[in-house]
């Protein structure tokens, strides 16, 4: 088998060394019934070329967003991503490296995190960032038991309009703790809802802008009540380069920014891997209760600038049954792509992405609500928005496929039994003219 | 030289005068290149991107248009490329050497993975896509799913954990479920092994439960004295792993699996240490009522310097009802997605993380999987038993292996062997690095004095192994001949030093400002 170096004669003179006669002998201490004489009923080894033929069979089968037009979001953007990237991030000594707990040989890997955690920093408006969680949503579920550790209390405000999956996520974690989450009811343009929740008891108010039907929110008027009533603000996003053009969680007084990064470097990959961000104020009551790894400055024993892992007494391998997490094995490659992605970018690049995109759906926007019976919903959005539709938003998603159109997402997906008339679209700058006018014109001749 | 008021050296190009590594004038050294921090480099004019020029129409902002600066650099392509790949030549990795590293199963990533990950079919697809457009991307985690639950003799499975610790998640909210859906809600100490790996108490705690350790006997493995001592009404269940993180067997398990299931609580088994065993045992004939996977550890999914992983969590027939959402189910031809909890068979503890799981770790474990077969899978665990015994074979003339008798796929030594030469696990291990090496697990699992948990795998070499082994016999006996200096002062050959960990937790700077000064002081 061609990952398997070893010939006869090498396990041979192997097993003598060792001074066993077979390689049952060192399977001894498993109980006899559990013992497996002959091969598990799976497939037999097979060559690249066959595994190559079936793999591609199953890929086949579905339909890629650069085949058609394509209007998806909900969560997850598709973004072009330049080839820079790709190639980097398959580069030996980055895809098969180890968490660097040796920084000595590890200085690729930390210090292309201490420069993400920064980059996340900056985009967030935030002081601090760590080096990825597993994804947004995550990310999402742990600032709320972060904000209950912080401020010692149990109770979590949601938004109704934070996506259902950061929610169900966040309720997820918090289900055997002391914390209760309350949710407040999705609307479709406001989160004001959040207000009448907070008081005393509350650890944090969670709210999304962009939130889920895409509508942008000023959390300042939030943030003021919620630290009148000693609450933290969790600012949540899952379209990051919305923050090249839309005002950052830390200008509106958030303390707390968890978001996706998917969009920067990352890839759709049917929904993972992708790489949760997670950035906080410069408080040391904060820094401690952060989960997640963190890369820190420090030096060698030359006076020599270094990157090390630090501040590992919050984490699992340290503190066990105390930690802040249990989170060992985060998101570190699409980490590492989310910086290459950042740094071509730079402001420069980011600004003007955000800035396309946001015009590709205004454009859309128009295009759509030009059909008769079609509402656009949202008075501000950055490049995801809602619509209102005369028909079921399910079947007309269902019938676009079958003519060639990806033409978003139905809210009631995320909203079972509810807002079953809204889709929710998404134009990026992989949107053509004409992918817009292919969708538009399938639209209304479906309406 | 510059220094900040705490007397670093600010700039890497001004440690000339140090006399150690920066020995050039550039910093550079061959092909070792200097570099510095994107902040240090580029500018926030730069961009290494053509976009089209923004039309310029009017904005539906609501008001909100950034004001808040970002003050982001960018770098043209050639600069990035140089960046990113002088950085890289800084990194060990699977590819350049041996990872002897316990519990951690550092085996050659193959580049098919690679190629099937990137097919548009799979890479470019959006979870929220109708299933119609789809069922290639549901048939794989379908497929994965059997594989997974016929390699391990169990009849469910959840798919959706995005790495180990989030398995260890699901199984321990499986059983939480479980318990308090049978009134069992009493039920609350989870006994978890003094061996285990950190993120095993890290998660019982975090699903309501408290832990209470169970020491290891004379031979490394649970001490069952100890541990029928520890049953009880109260108990919730076990995390075990197995083999355990001295490498060893838990000769016992079935008897600790009875007693469990017969005090009324539930065996959760950390799948990390799979390899040693796959093809060959079935944690189903064991008991085990709820395992992780660790797809980038028994699977090949690459570590990429942490993550991203993916922890499948198989399970029994009495948590598999309380699985997360979502799942795909097989219907006729046609695969579907549950994914909300009233459309579930069972009663879901919930969803974990949104979409339906690491997709790109899944085609490249299924890729590993149908490459290696059943009959491939069962020779990974016999080399990879067979690797790690020669190992301690070879070495235990002048190593001390901690526990008499065969390993599994690691062999873990205690530091016995360096007492009185001065030269402590740390250093030997620092050691290894200027040899070529990274070093093996150290310090873990606690059970053992200055452990070294050393775990080859099976993909390598005879030649491969001998030459690590020659190393490690030429250092131990080097220790044991006085030669202190040596490693102590270990690393020299690497890019760095040994760097000062706890001045970074002291000072911690997480971050680059435009200062130049420590971020903030951490009182302690």
């Amino acid at each position: 088998m061609r990952y398997l170096p070893h010939t006869d004669t090498d396990r041979a003179a192997m097993l003598d060394a060792i001074g066993v006669a077979s390689i049952d002998d060192l399977f001894t201490d498993v109980p006899e019934a559990a013992r497996l004489d002959g091969l598990i009923d799976l497939p037999e080894k097979q060559g690249e070329l066959q595994v190559e033929r079936a793999m591609a069979a199953m890929a086949g089968r579905n339909v890629s967003a650069s085949s058609v037009p394509f209007f998806v979001g909900a969560g997850a953007y598709k973004h072009h991503i330049p080839s820079t990237v790709d190639h980097l991030i398959q580069r030996s000594e980055f895809l098969t490296a180890y968490t660097p707990y040796q920084p000595e040989i590890s200085q690729g890997t930390l210090q292309t995190l201490f420069e993400f955690q920064t980059q996340v920093a900056q985009l967030t408006g935030m002081d601090v960032a760590n080096a990825s969680m597993y994804d947004g949503s995550t990310a999402c579920a742990e600032a709320v038991m972060m904000a209950a550790r912080v401020t010692r209390r149990m109770k979590a405000v949601m938004s109704g309009s934070v996506h259902p999956h950061y929610v169900e996520a966040s309720k997820t974690l918090a289900k055997y703790s002391d914390v209760e989450i309350e949710v407040t009811s999705p609307e479709l343009s406001s989160v004001d809802n959040v207000l009448a929740a907070i008081d005393e008891g509350t650890a944090c108010v969670v709210v999304q802008t962009p939130d889920v039907f895409g509508n942008l929110h000023d959390l300042r008027r939030i943030s003021d009540a919620a630290h009148a009533a000693g609450a933290l603000v969790i600012a949540v996003f899952t379209e990051a380069v919305s923050l090249g053009l839309v005002e950052a969680p830390g200008a509106m007084g958030a303390d707390i920014a968890v978001g996706e990064g998917q969009s920067i470097g990352v890839g759709l990959n049917f929904g993972g891997p992708y790489v949760g961000l997670f950035a906080c104020k410069d408080d040391r009551r904060f820094i401690r209760q952060m989960p997640g790894r963190l890369a820190g400055e420090t030096v060698d024993a030359d006076g020599r600038r270094g990157f090390v892992l630090t501040l590992s007494t919050r984490e699992q391998h340290i503190r066990r049954d105390k930690a802040t997490s249990n989170i060992c094995t985060n998101s570190g490659l699409c980490a590492l792509a989310w910086t290459v992605h950042m740094t071509l970018l730079g402001e420069k690049g980011l600004k003007q992405l955000a800035r396309i995109n946001h015009e590709t759906a205004c454009a859309l926007a128009d295009a759509l609500a030009a059909i008769d019976g079609v509402d656009v919903l949202n008075s501000s959005f950055f490049n995801e928005f809602a619509v209102r539709l005369p028909k079921n938003a399910d079947d007309v998603v269902n019938q676009l496929a079958k003519v060639g159109v990806l033409g978003g997402v139905p809210a009631s997906r995320l909203y079972p039994g509810q807002f079953e008339d809204i889709l929710l679209v998404t134009a990026t700058e992989t949107n053509t003219a004409d992918d817009i006018a292919i969708f538009a014109k399938a639209l209304g001749g479906l309406i | 030289m510059p220094m900040n008021t705490q007397g670093r050296p600010t700039r890497m190009a001004d440690n000339i005068a140090t006399g150690g590594y920066a020995e050039t004038t550039s910093g550079s050294k061959g092909l070792d290149q200097a570099e510095a921090l994107i902040y240090e480099r580029g500018t926030v004019e730069q961009t290494g991107v053509d976009l089209p020029e923004p039309s310029g129409r009017a904005t539906r902002l609501g008001g909100l248009e950034r004001q808040s600066e970002l003050d982001m650099p960018g770098l043209s392509e050639p600069e990035t490329m140089r960046h990113y790949v002088r950085l890289s030549r800084k990194n060990y990795a699977i590819d350049l050497g041996l990872y002897p590293l316990g519990s951690c199963t550092m085996k050659h990533n193959p580049r098919l993975n690679e190629k099937m990950a990137r097919l548009p079919g799979f890479a470019d697809v959006h979870p929220m896509q109708p299933a119609a457009t789809v069922q290639g991307a549901y048939q794989v985690i379908g497929e994965l799913a059997h594989w997974l639950m016929t390699l391990t003799g169990m009849p469910g499975v959840a798919m959706s954990p995005k790495a180990g610790a989030h398995g260890e998640f699901c199984g321990m909210m499986a059983i939480r479920a479980k318990l308090d859906a049978d009134g069992q809600t009493h039920r609350r100490r989870v006994l978890v092994p003094e061996s285990a790996h950190g993120t095993n108490p890290a998660t019982a705690v975090q699903c309501g439960f408290t832990v209470d350790e169970i020491p290891a006997d004379e031979t490394g493995r649970v001490d069952m004295e100890a541990f029928k001592a520890k049953l009880g009404d109260d108990v919730a269940g076990i995390m075990l792993t197995n083999p355990n993180t001295c490498g060893l067997f838990e000769r016992d398990i079935r008897e600790i699996a009875d007693l469990i299931h017969e005090s009324g609580g539930y065996f959760y088994c950390d799948g990390a240490n799979f390899n040693a065993i796959v093809g060959r045992v079935r944690p189903g004939d064991l008991g085990v009522d709820a395992m992780h996977i660790n797809l980038h550890k028994t699977f090949s999914t690459p570590h990429g310097g942490g993550g991203p992983g993916s922890g499948p969590t198989v399970l029994s027939d009495a948590l598999a009802d309380f699985a997360p959402v979502p799942y795909v189910v097989q219907r006729g031809d046609d695969w579907e997605l549950v994914e909300h909890e009233a459309d579930a068979q069972g009663d879901p503890f919930g969803r974990m993380a949104a979409f339906h799981g690491q997709m790109g770790m899944f085609t490249r474990a299924l890729t590993y999987m149908m490459s290696h077969g059943s009959d491939g899978l069962r020779q990974v665990a016999e080399d990879a038993v067979l690797n790690a015994n020669y190992i301690q074979a070879r070495l235990k003339h002048v190593m001390t292996p901690a526990f008499d008798g065969v390993c599994m796929h690691e062999a873990l030594f205690d530091d016995r062997f360096l007492k009185d030469t001065g030269v402590t696990t740390l250093d030997f291990a620092k050691a290894m690095i200027d040899e070529g090496y990274h070093p093996m697990t150290m310090y873990f699992p606690l059970v053992v004095h200055g452990a070294m948990l050393i775990e080859p795998t099976e993909t390598e070499s005879k030649g491969g192994l001998d030459r690590f082994i020659e190393t490690l016999e030429a250092l131990a006996l080097a220790a044991n001949a006085g030669q202190t200096e040596r490693f102590q002062a270990a690393p020299i050959h690497a890019p760095t030093k040994r760097l000062d960990e706890t001045r970074a937790a002291r000072q911690p700077v997480l971050r680059w400002t435009a200062s130049n000064e420590p971020e903030m002081e951490a009182a302690e």
